[in-house]
Order: C-alpha cells, then sequence, then structure tokens
C-alpha cells in the first residue's frame, strides 16, 4: 500500500501553530489595547491601520480577537487538563481492575455522556452563577467521563496483553504497571482525545459566552460574546460577526483536523486499495 | 415483548433517578425563594408564614414527593419572575422547540442520508474528496455563527425573512414554518455533515466485506448491493448517532433560538437562568431530560427491529 502523507495531521497541525502563536503574540502584544475605545473610530471597515476593522466602540477587532481567541483557549486548556488528568485517573482505574466499580462508574459515565455538555453547563450554570473561574471547572468536570471511557476501554484492552501479564509475573506493582508500563502505550488515543476535548471545549466556551453565561465582560474579551454584541450591528458592520466567528471556526478546524489525523476515527476511513478493487 | 417491557422498567426508573438528581440539585442553592418572592423589606413573620404555606419547612424528602407528584399532574409550581404556574409559561413554547428540533431532524435525514450514500458509491472518487473537505469545513462552524451568518445573507441582504419578526402558528401557519427554515438549517448543517461522515465510512467499511462479493458475484447490480446488503448493515452505527444527534439539536435549538429570537423554551430557559427563576429552570431542565432520555431509549428499542441480531440477546 502505497504511503499517502498525513494531511490532517500536517494541515491541523499548521492551523493550530499559526492560530497559537497569534495568540501567544496576543498576550503579549496586539496592534492596539483591546479595551481602548476610540468614539472618532467607531465601526470603520477593515483597513490598513485596522486589518480587521472596529468595532461600535471603536475598539480594533484584530486586537480584540487576538485577547478573546487567548480567553477561549486558555479557559480550554485548564478545562481539558482538568479532564484528562481525572478521566484517565478514574477510567485507568476502572479499566486496570474491572469488577463491580468498573461496571457502576461506566453506568453513571453513560448517562453523563447521554446529555449534550452545553446541557449540563447551563444546569450548573444555573445553580453556581458564572464567571472565567466557573466554566473551567464545570467544563473540566464535564469532561471527565469522556476521557475516563476512552481509557478505560483502553486500559481494559491492554490489560489483557502478554507484556502486562508478564510484569506482573515479575512482580511488578499494579500503579507501576497502570502508570508506567500501559499509560504510554495508549498515548496516541489519549492525544487525539485531548484534541477533540480542545475542540469541544472551544465549541462550548463560545457558546456560553455567546449565551452571556460564560466569560463576563468585565474579565476579558472572548469570542462567543463579541458574536453577541455584533449582532447588534450585523447589517451596518458585518465585519465584527464574521471576524469572531471565523476565529473561532479556524480554531475548531484546527483541532478537528489534528484528531482526525492521529487516527482516532481510523476505522472511519479505510483507504486501502483492496476495498477499491473489490467494489470495483 | 419481554425486552420491550424490561426497556421500559428501566427506562421509568431512570426517570425516577433523574428527577431525583434534579429535585436535589436546585435544593442546594443558596438563597431563600421566599426573600425572592416578598422582597427584602419582609418581616419575619410574612416570611414564616409563606414558608409554611410553601412547605418549605418540611424534610426534603416529603418535598420531593410532593414536588413528584404535582409534577405528574401537570403543576410544575410558580414562577418567581413572571408570578403565573410555570405549565401556563411553557405550554405554547414547547410547541415552538419541538418544532424547530423536528424541522432541524428532517433536514438533517433528507440532507445526510443521500448525500452520504453517494459519496460512499463514487468513494475515493474527486467529487467524494472535495464533498471531504467541504464536509470538514462546515463541520467547523459552530450553528450559532452560521446562524448569523444566515441572518446576515439571507435576512438583511436578501430579504428573504425578517430577523427578530418571529410569525406565532396562530397568525400564520405558513409564516410560522417560513421563519424556522433558516434556523433549523443552521443546526442541521453541521449535524448532517457529521452524520455524512459517519454513514459514508461505515458502508465502505461494509462494502469491502466477504458478503458483499458474494451478492457481486450472483450477478446483484452495484445499487442492488447496496441497497439490499450493505445499507442494513451500514446503518446500524448511524442510528446510534443519529440518536445523538437528536439529542444535539434539542440543546442547539436553545442557542439558535437565542440568535432568531424565536421564543421557544431555551430562549425562556436562559432568560430564568440569568434572572435566577429556579421553578422554571427545574421544570424545563426536567422536560429536556425526560426528551433525552426517551430519545435514546427509542433508539435503543428500535435496534431490535434494524438489527435482527439483537433478537436472539
Amino acid at each position: 500500500m502505497r504511503k499517502r502523507p498525513n494531511y490532517n495531521l500536517i494541515f491541523g497541525c499548521s492551523l493550530t501553530a499559526i492560530t497559537v502563536s497569534a495568540i501567544i503574540l496576543g498576550f503579549f502584544w496586539t496592534p492596539f489595547d483591546p479595551d481602548a475605545m476610540s468614539p472618532a473610530e467607531k465601526s470603520i471597515g477593515p483597513c490598513l491601520e485596522h486589518l480587521l476593522g472596529t468595532d461600535n466602540f471603536g475598539r480594533d477587532i484584530l486586537s480584540r480577537v487576538m485577547e478573546g481567541a487567548g480567553t477561549t483557549l486558555s479557559i480550554a486548556f485548564f478545562a481539558v487538563s482538568i479532564g484528562a488528568t481525572f478521566g484517565t485517573i478514574i477510567g485507568g482505574l476502572t479499566g486496570y481492575l474491572g469488577g463491580v466499580v468498573d461496571e457502576i462508574v461506566m453506568r453513571i459515565n453513560d448517562a453523563v455522556t447521554a446529555f449534550p455538555s452545553v446541557l449540563l453547563a447551563l444546569v450548573v450554570v444555573s445553580i453556581t452563577g458564572t464567571g472565567r473561574t466557573i466554566i473551567i471547572f464545570v467544563l473540566g468536570i464535564l469532561f471527565i467521563p469522556s476521557f475516563a471511557r476512552v481509557v478505560r476501554s483502553e486500559f481494559a484492552k491492554q490489560r489483557q496483553m502478554d507484556y502486562v501479564r508478564n510484569a506482573r509475573l515479575m512482580g511488578v506493582r499494579h500503579t507501576r504497571i497502570m502508570f508506567v508500563h500501559i499509560l504510554p502505550n495508549i498515548a496516541p488515543v489519549l492525544l487525539s482525545s485531548v484534541a477533540i476535548g480542545f475542540n469541544n471545549a472551544v465549541l462550548a466556551e463560545a457558546s456560553m459566552s455567546y449565551l452571556n453565561l460564560g466569560v463576563q465582560p468585565t474579565e476579558s474579551a472572548s469570542l462567543g460574546r463579541m458574536l453577541l454584541d455584533s449582532q447588534s450591528y450585523l447589517f451596518s458592520a458585518p465585519w465584527q460577526a464574521l471576524s469572531a466567528g471565523c476565529a473561532i471556526s479556524i480554531l475548531i478546524l484546527g483541532f478537528a483536523l489534528i484528531s482526525e489525523g492521529l487516527g482516532y476515527r481510523q476505522m472511519w476511513r479505510p483507504t486501502s486499495k483492496r476495498r477499491r478493487k473489490v467494489s470495483a | 415483548m419481554k425486552y420491550i417491557l424490561k426497556k421500559i422498567g428501566i427506562f421509568l426508573l431512570t426517570l425516577l433517578g433523574i428527577s431525583v438528581l434534579v429535585f436535589f440539585a436546585f435544593q442546594v442553592i443558596p438563597g431563600d425563594p421566599t426573600t425572592r418572592m416578598l422582597g427584602t423589606t419582609a418581616t419575619p413573620e410574612k416570611i414564616a408564614a409563606l414558608r409554611e404555606q410553601l412547605g418549605l419547612n418540611d424534610p426534603a424528602i416529603i418535598r420531593y414527593f410532593r414536588w413528584l407528584t404535582d409534577f405528574l399532574k401537570g403543576d410544575f409550581g410558580t414562577s418567581y419572575s413572571y408570578n403565573m404556574p410555570v405549565s401556563k409559561l411553557i405550554s405554547g413554547k414547547i410547541a415552538i422547540t419541538a418544532a424547530l428540533s423536528g424541522m432541524s431532524f428532517a433536514m438533517v435525514l433528507v440532507m445526510s442520508i443521500p448525500i452520504g450514500i453517494l459519496r460512499a458509491r463514487f468513494a475515493h472518487s474527486i467529487p467524494d474528496r472535495i464533498s471531504m473537505i467541504f464536509n470538514q469545513l462546515i463541520m467547523s462552524v459552530p450553528p450559532f455563527f452560521i446562524g448569523i451568518i444566515f441572518t446576515y445573507v439571507f435576512g438583511l441582504v436578501l430579504k428573504l425573512f425578517t430577523p427578530g419578526d418571529f410569525i406565532p402558528h396562530s397568525e400564520s401557519a405558513s409564516g410560522f414554518w417560513g421563519y424556522l427554515v433558516f434556523p433549523a438549517l443552521a443546526i442541521a448543517l453541521p449535524k448532517s455533515a457529521m452524520v455524512v461522515k459517519l454513514l459514508r465510512s461505515s458502508m465502505v467499511r461494509e462494502m469491502s466485506e466477504d458478503y458483499v462479493r458474494t451478492a457481486y458475484s450472483r450477478g446483484n447490480s452495484r445499487w442492488q448491493v447496496l441497497r439490499r446488503h450493505v445499507m442494513r448493515n451500514a446503518i446500524i452505527p448511524v442510528v446510534t448517532f443519529l440518536a445523538v444527534t437528536l439529542v444535539d439539536i434539542i440543546a442547539g435549538s436553545i442557542i439558535i433560538e437565542q440568535v432568531f429570537a424565536i421564543p421557544g423554551i431555551g430562549r425562556l430557559l436562559l432568560s430564568s437562568i440569568i434572572g435566577r427563576d429556579l421553578p422554571v429552570v427545574q421544570t424545563i431542565i426536567t422536560i429536556i431530560s425526560i426528551a433525552v432520555i426517551s430519545v435514546n431509549y427509542i433508539a435503543d428499542i428500535s435496534y431490535k427491529y434494524i438489527d435482527p441480531r439483537i433478537r436472539f440477546r
């Protein structure tokens, strides 16, 4: 079989590298102060000075998109870290040990994952209130089950492998087998779930901010919130909505391509020549 | 029959579990509903009287059963902010959200299944590759952004509809459905892209199986093989995914209602969350949970009819 370059991974990584470097740059330098209002420059279309134009308060949109994407990405980062860490621990333990606890934890997992995460986030936020820290914790906790499920099934598979039995026979402790022997073997699967996690986190954060339940405007700019605000000026200044919306989409596309490229969904896209021959 | 009865039993138990969760989740919220209803200037006697009247002094477990029986009777309590029964507040809105979700789901089916089959039939061809790129792009655009693009292009520029000018069903049925077309499409587009992708790959995978080769060798035409053999097997994972999709559509309509100013249950939910109108939030969450669980169980039961192997389990 001819080996094709992994275009998904290449495009995904380049796209994400570009956006992430723009975001990191935005932490230190933006073309203008994202919060500086200038009544004289209200709602200017894209031009050389303001590459993406200005909003209804005369703030530079490129600067705000850089700051907003930073907010979104940092929330996604912390949320995914929480979800991946606890999900790996829970999934690892239940998958490796099995038994009744495994059964119970997985049923709870199934019940939680049956609900869309935005819906669950709405429920929690209606109880706890809004804000940046709360969103991180809410999303982080909501991501635990999906990580736990993936890690569990991998651990359950690896547990049966000879190398694990071997290690057991040699008297290696269970915790060491789990984290030193098995964990590196499931890294590719874990990595692509992390990419999917980022994808979902960016979408969830943007949705929550768009619904005015995420990052509050007093905290920092956020892409979802910019979309919400831009809607009132859609006809006179469509570039506001376009900039924020495209930024969200590009972030999501980058992570989606990476997870695709890492082969999490490899089963979905068989490319072998044999298949073509059979159907021809 | 036994299978279905067992499923219904588990379904009812799950609903009971959800009702316990929802009830107690809303019990931990700090703040006394009486201060909200009477204002901060209320005298302690008045508060005590109202607490007694609302039954807030009873143990939580008694209050839970009271809430549950009231809920089953259709009495969802009284809204703090509107001071009217929650049932009255939501009755008309559920239909709007259901119409939006239903229309969107129908669009997903109509768009994704033919495209998925066509792409599998012509897998690895140039059109298939081009549509794969489009697929990936559409999947990455959040529905609310698609909604905003639709508002701009079809509403403000082409003037096919007036954004924000929702037409109630009682006023004009065609106007009502017409207004819902673009919101429904905004939810349906990314979802369809996902279904197309899954259906195509599921079919392509099945097409490499031995039974397909046998079917060809018996002189079946390509379409016959696809329809009679491949589809029957390939559709099973798709049905699971369609159930997930329907649930996501219900959740997505909450957001899309904001974009297009549709006075459905999602908009009410959001304004109630912001206004901390807990009886309304609690009711809507319970109703949506029932919908979510029902969809999952219907999908579960429908496998029995789609996949004959499950009958023998």
